[in-house]
């Protein structure tokens, strides 16, 4: 029994989401309990797989299950070349965990109000964490294409719920870029394919070394499209336009979770990149593109961040500056800055999260904001939870001390965001600036690395002068400012992810040292191709 | 037969394309129809163009691979048609939506100044 679901576990992260998104497409629409007690439970049961699989893939407690520390399981039960494998490495494991921290504190934030401006949110949700979890553990490149459809499907859904113009007409440019963005992903993998004659990621990695002239140059063709279209996921400029009116526009516990949205089309450069290395990058995910396009969204995201003045767009450019920092970082040569990377992509995930909830809450003080919603709430007759007549039975607990918590809270998440102490994005930027001086100095592109260092430090002034601007507006001159009614259930996400931070920044020993393990084996690629290309079918083949 | 199948692809690409950077939305879907026409014959295309071999192999006759067509882009191109068949079809409700909501078809929400 325990040696099945051992064996099965890789397969659970995406299994689980889409039973759980079936099943609740067939209990009524009445029946929100049920509903909602099912998203918790199926959250709760893919947390509980990502953590055992952290531990799996350690040296700790994995060398007896995966000797390696990379866990493959064969589809339909067929060999390496010829099936599609799942792949669980410590970075597949970490996004994992992340993936499904931030879906339980967004699927906890939904359930007072947002679940139910709209329909099927919940099987919206768990279809959502299929997808990003298929896309991290997938060691297959057309399997890799078919959970980003399933993902952004379900995005377009999300991103739309609550309806409205401004989600409607953020949506559509949404939708339109990603289709493009889409076809662009099939000609690369059709082109790829045509030249290789294989999809598995491990034996591309193989294939690739082995090419003669001609086909080099079409496979660095075909990987050149590849890399545009995952740039397009990243949220590089200037592919990112769409970003932040969508971002914006998006229900709160959608913002929230559509932060590690921008992180998959980076994962996909960082996993495909890594395998790819030792047989020449080609141009798309060699180390000058990123690097080059990682600088201008950096720029571009700093400035974004000191021109706007609405707090939904804030939070966007946030994910931006933090999609251009980790691709300015991953364009670096070497591995040195690739776990500061990491441990920067988790800190920043959780703040950026944090925050695009937080921002509906300081929203609700706004007398003039609580009026739009009204609009929407008035549609779906929903109660306005800061109306005063309001009955105070189906409130809930009243926190008295609301804008207490909202000032912590925000300082908290700007602290994060710019990576001032004590914080873990103090830690995070820290580590990856100690290593960018390091690699400075000993390494051929040390201009490379003072730019980088002087593009995140004003990138970081940018957020520390937008975040004062913003919090002496909302919390110090303000006059006609109403204290919000806010729920344990609202609150509580919040909390636990910037409580998060803190942990992270207080275990900031073994986390790192973990993320540079994951660096570390994503530098030495051999075993992972190995481990793939061994693993085994249970049964036997080619039988009576 | 290349030629010809290469320039259908390239035709096929190059309106959609044009079509695609045209500002109003009933342009944007058969821009994106006619792309996504392209992609799939591009897919397979890639698997080499043959003439009379199957994918099937008969399990009376030994296994020729010089005989068989390769079956993988066949199957890639069901799965990318199901997918932008079921995708386009999402964006034309949003795009009915958008129109219903703002009152144009144009992708910005509101008719440009002349």
């Amino acid at each position: 029994m325990i040696e099945g679901l051992l064996h099965n576990l890789p397969i659970l992260p995406v299994a689980l989401p889409l039973l759980a998104g079936a099943a609740m497409l067939m209990v009524s629409d009445t029946r929100r309990g049920l509903r909602a007690g099912l998203g918790l439970g199926a959250t709760l049961a893919q947390l509980a797989c990502a953590i055992a699989l952290l531990a799996l893939t350690s040296d700790r407690y994995g060398q007896g299950v995966w000797p390696g520390g990379t866990g493959v399981y064969l589809l339909g039960d067929w060999p390496a070349p010829f099936g599609i494998v799942l792949v669980v490495d410590r970075l597949a494991a970490v996004m994992l965990t992340l993936t499904a921290v931030l879906g339980l504190a967004a699927l906890v934030y939904s359930l007072p109000r947002w679940e139910r401006v709209g329909v099927h949110f919940h099987s919206l949700f768990q279809f959502l964490l299929m997808g990003l979890n298929g896309a991290f553990l997938t060691g297959d490149l057309f399997n890799l294409f078919v959970f980003f459809e399933v993902l952004l499907a379900a995005s377009y859904g999300l991103l739309l719920h609550g309806s409205g113009m401004a989600r409607v007409s953020a949506g559509l440019q949404y939708i339109a870029v990603n289709l493009v963005a889409s076809f662009l992903l099939l000609i690369s993998i059709a082109l790829i394919y045509g030249v290789t004659g294989t999809l598995n990621l491990a034996d591309l990695a193989v294939r690739a070394g082995t090419l003669a002239d001609g086909d080099r140059r079409l496979f660095e063709a075909g990987a050149a499209i590849l890399g545009v279209a995952f740039l397009v996921k990243a949220g590089a400029w200037p592919l990112n336009l769409w970003l932040v009116r969508g971002y914006g526009a998006a229900a709160p516990p959608v913002g929230a979770i559509f932060c590690i949205m921008t992180k998959v089309g980076i994962y996909a450069l960082l996993r495909i990149g890594s395998l790819l290395l030792p047989s020449g990058a080609p141009a798309a995910f060699s180390l000058d593109w990123m690097y080059a396009a990682g600088l201008a969204t950096l720029i571009f995201g700093g400035i974004g961040l000191l021109a706007t003045q609405q707090l939904g767009q804030l939070a966007g450019y946030c994910v931006i500056v933090s999609a251009g920092t980790l691709l300015t970082a991953l364009g670096m040569p070497g591995v040195t800055l690739t776990g500061p990377a990491l441990f920067y992509l988790v800190s920043s995930v959780l703040a950026t999260g944090a925050l695009f909830m937080l921002v509906e809450l300081i929203e609700r003080t706004r007398t003039f904001g609580a009026n739009v919603l009204a609009v929407t709430m008035d549609v779906f007759h929903l109660d306005d939870p800061t109306s005063p007549d309001r009955s105070d039975d189906v409130v809930g607990v009243a926190i008295p001390a609301a804008m207490a918590f909202l000032g912590l809270a925000f300082v908290s998440c700007a602290l994060l965001v710019t990576g001032l102490p004590p914080l873990s994005g103090f830690v995070a930027k820290l580590s990856l600036l100690s290593a960018a001086v390091s690699a400075a100095n000993d390494e051929v592109r040390h201009w490379d690395a003072w730019i980088l260092v002087a593009a995140v430090l004003a990138s970081g002034l940018a957020g520390i002068i937008t975040f004062g601007r913003a919090g002496i507006r909302i919390f110090w001159s303000s006059d006609d400012r109403a204290t919000p009614r806010l729920r344990w259930s609202e609150v509580g996400p919040v909390a636990a992810l910037i409580l998060l931070c803190v942990a992270l920044s207080a275990g900031a020993g073994p986390v790192s040292a973990y993320l540079d393990a994951a660096a570390q084996s994503l530098d030495r690629p051999g075993a992972y191709i190995d481990a793939v290309m061994a693993a085994q079918p249970q049964r036997a083949l080619g039988g009576s | 037969m290349e030629l010809v199948y290469a320039l259908a692809i390239g035709v096929l690409a190059g309106s959609g394309v044009w079509l695609l950077l045209r500002p109003r939305t009933f342009q944007f879907i058969i821009g994106l129809s006619l792309v996504s026409y392209a992609v799939n014959l591009f897919i397979f295309g890639m698997g080499r163009l043959t003439v009379g071999r199957p994918p099937v192999v008969d399990a009376a006759v030994p296994p020729d691979p010089a005989a068989l067509a390769d079956p993988l882009p066949q199957a890639l191109v069901l799965t990318a048609i199901v997918i932008g068949f079921a995708t386009t079809a999402l964006f034309l409700v949003v795009l009915l939506a958008s129109r219903g909501l703002t009152g144009t078809d144009h992708v910005d929400g509101r008719e440009p100044r002349s």
